[in-house]
């Protein structure tokens, strides 16, 4: 969904995104490692369960909530991507419903 | 305990890196608070990186991304508590701020308080848009100043408004062309913003940017699609398809990415949750806190400065910044009045020459009634517990009487982003199925903590 560009040489950090290393420039938030990972859908909507990503970038809109070294719910676009850190995804586990 | 700081800052944008700046040249004791892990805010997001690891990147990003180094620059020099990665959660009186930095919460006091927090994107509720692939421009803007990373394949711009010409061009210096543009500014807007355009050249080089942007994506042969009666966003995992609906006629444009942006509104949580006045303005389309010419607010010891005072642009934020430490020094008396008023000369000239290019941008970028209030019932106007247009106006009609009841009714604004995603559109619709001013109306009661906190970070507090 989003690539770096081709003069992205730099310092890299490699985080683990649903057990499969990834490596993001230093800097990285780990929302942008998640796009850069194509780890989307990231979330469901838990009234909905409807699929969901990171839509703000800057913590505004919360819709980029993971699992960061075992603790959930955390706001992926505000926590720099660390050495070896472990996050995981849960996208949508039933169907969509809507009442 | 120790002795409290003149003066705290909560943000390190434009606005803030001025003040801090300024407050430090007139020895006042400050904090900065920001809750980023670099100064910049969102216009200069990471520009000491940038310019660092790749100096390239600058001219992609424009000039007025390279001005913010100065800035940035002055601020690093100055003798200020800066501490990036701290979020504001929390200003208590008398003046008690408490944060949260690396998953602990901090309380520090200070004798006044400037809020610098800037803007962010105006939610833009259209059909579709919780889908996955579907972002703000300024989200896609962030991964490229950050990461140096760019949307893949089919990339459609909706909305209006300059931060989108920008990108689009900023995209195109780094050779990823958008397919299409859909703009959904107002037919007629642009003869209703005709009329500002002679105050609008007198402000420094705006227009002729705005100008240049929209002529080289012309030349590069982006498709723009304006004047039509409906557009949505299809898919079901992801973002599929922008559909255009245009005087019976449909066209369906195949998108990987669809970037939103309907201009920008005042980051305001704090100020809410602080009980400060804020009043609608009808040009800007938002609530603003009420402050006077020094960003003093109804509350004296509580000052406002830049984006989150009503949109202003970077220029004028690090100006207004300035005023804001200026009536700072003054009220704590380290300067009197003739010193201040001198020293504000210049930059309220600067700002009165900045601030001439709003009228015509605000005019010309007005985001139009449909997407501000959606038509639809079954448009998502909270993202967060999925109510939609058609709940919001069912509570209406049953009498909900305000945005906080509708919290009860419909749990509208309930969720993780505290009304962030869905206030300004919750205000909209019940102004409009009322028919009375946004003002009658109101916006939420925001109470603090403004961000969830994690567990047992409240217990674990660590006064200062
Ligand atoms: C996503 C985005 C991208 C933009 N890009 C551009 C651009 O490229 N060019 C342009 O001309 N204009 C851009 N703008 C407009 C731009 O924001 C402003 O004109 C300018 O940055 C305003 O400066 P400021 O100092 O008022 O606020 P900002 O620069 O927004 O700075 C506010 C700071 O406050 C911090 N903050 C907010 N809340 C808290 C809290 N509770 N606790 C701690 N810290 C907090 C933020 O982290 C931020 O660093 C952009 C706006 C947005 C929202
Ligand atoms: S993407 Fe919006 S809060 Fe993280």
């Amino acid at each position: 969904m989003y690539a770096s560009l081709p003069d992205a040489a730099g310092p890299q950090v490699s985080v683990i995104v649903d057990g499969k290393p990834v490596a993001v420039p230093a800097g990285a938030s780990v929302a942008a490692a998640l796009l850069l990972a194509g780890a989307v859908p990231s979330r469901a909507n838990p009234v909905t369960h409807a699929p969901r990503a990171p839509y703000c970038m800057m913590g505004v809109c919360f819709e980029c909530l993971v699992e960061i070294d075992g603790i959930p719910e955390r706001q992926a676009c505000m926590i720099a991507a660390a050495e070896g850190m472990r996050v995981r995804c849960a996208p949508r586990s039933s169907p969509p419903e809507r009442s | 305990m120790s002795e409290p700081y003149d003066l705290a800052i909560v943000g390190a944008g434009p606005a803030g890196m001025a003040a801090a700046t300024t407050a430090a040249e007139l020895g006042l004791r400050t904090v900065v608070l920001d809750e980023q892990e670099a100064p910049g805010g969102q216009i200069y997001r990471s520009i000491e990186r940038v310019a660092r690891d790749h100096p390239q990147r600058l001219a992609m990003l424009g000039e007025d991304y390279a001005a913010g180094l100065a800035l940035v620059r002055a601020f690093r020099a100055c003798s200020v508590d800066y501490r990036p990665g701290s979020t504001v959660w929390q200003v208590e009186q008398p003046l008690g701020i408490l944060y949260s930095a690396h998953g602990e919460s901090h309380r520090l006091r200070a004798r006044r308080i400037l809020i610098a927090t800037g803007a962010m994107e105006r939610p833009m509720p259209l059909a579709g848009w919780t889908l996955p692939g579907v972002m703000t421009a300024g989200a896609a803007q962030i991964l490229l100043k950050t990461v140096g990373a760019v949307p893949q394949g089919r990339v459609v711009l909706v909305g209006c408004g300059p931060l989108l010409l920008l990108f689009a061009w900023q995209l195109l210096q780094a050779n990823v062309r958008v397919s299409a543009l859909v703009d959904t500014s107002t037919p007629g807007a642009r003869r209703r913003a005709a009329r500002h355009l002679p105050t609008a050249l007198m402000a420094p080089g705006y227009v002729g940017k705005g100008l240049r942007y929209i002529r080289v994506l012309r030349e590069a042969g982006i498709a723009m699609l304006d004047n039509f009666e409906h557009v949505q966003l299809n898919g079901s995992e992801r973002v599929e398809e922008v559909v255009v609906k245009r005087s019976g006629a449909t066209e369906r444009l195949a998108a990987d990415v669809v970037l939103l942006h309907q201009g920008l509104v005042p980051n305001a949580n704090l100020g809410w949750a602080l009980r400060c006045e804020h009043e609608w303005n009808e040009s800007q389309r938002c609530f603003i806190p009420r402050v006077d010419s020094w960003g003093l607010a109804s509350q004296a010891e509580i000052q406002f400065a830049g984006d989150c005072a009503g949109i202003v642009g970077a220029r004028s934020a690090e100006h207004a910044g300035r005023l804001a430490a200026l009536e700072s020094a003054y009220r704590l008396e380290r300067i009197d009045a003739t010193a201040r008023d001198a020293k504000a000369r210049a930059p309220i000239a600067e700002l009165r020459r900045h601030r001439r290019i709003r009228p015509l941008l605000e005019a010309l970028y007005r985001p139009g009634d449909r997407y501000v209030a959606p038509e639809q019932d079954d448009v998502i106007v909270c993202r967060c517990e999925e109510a939609n247009a058609g709940d919001i106006r069912r509570a209406v009609a049953h009498g909900c009487p305000g945005p906080n009841q509708m919290k009860a009714f419909i749990r509208c604004g309930m969720g993780p982003c505290q009304g962030r995603m869905c206030g300004l559109t919750v205000t909209e619709l019940m102004a409009a199925a009322r028919n009375v001013s946004p003002n009658e109306i109101g916006y939420y009661r925001i109470r603090p903590p403004i961000k969830p906190l994690a567990l047992g970070e409240l217990a674990a507090l660590q006064l200062e």
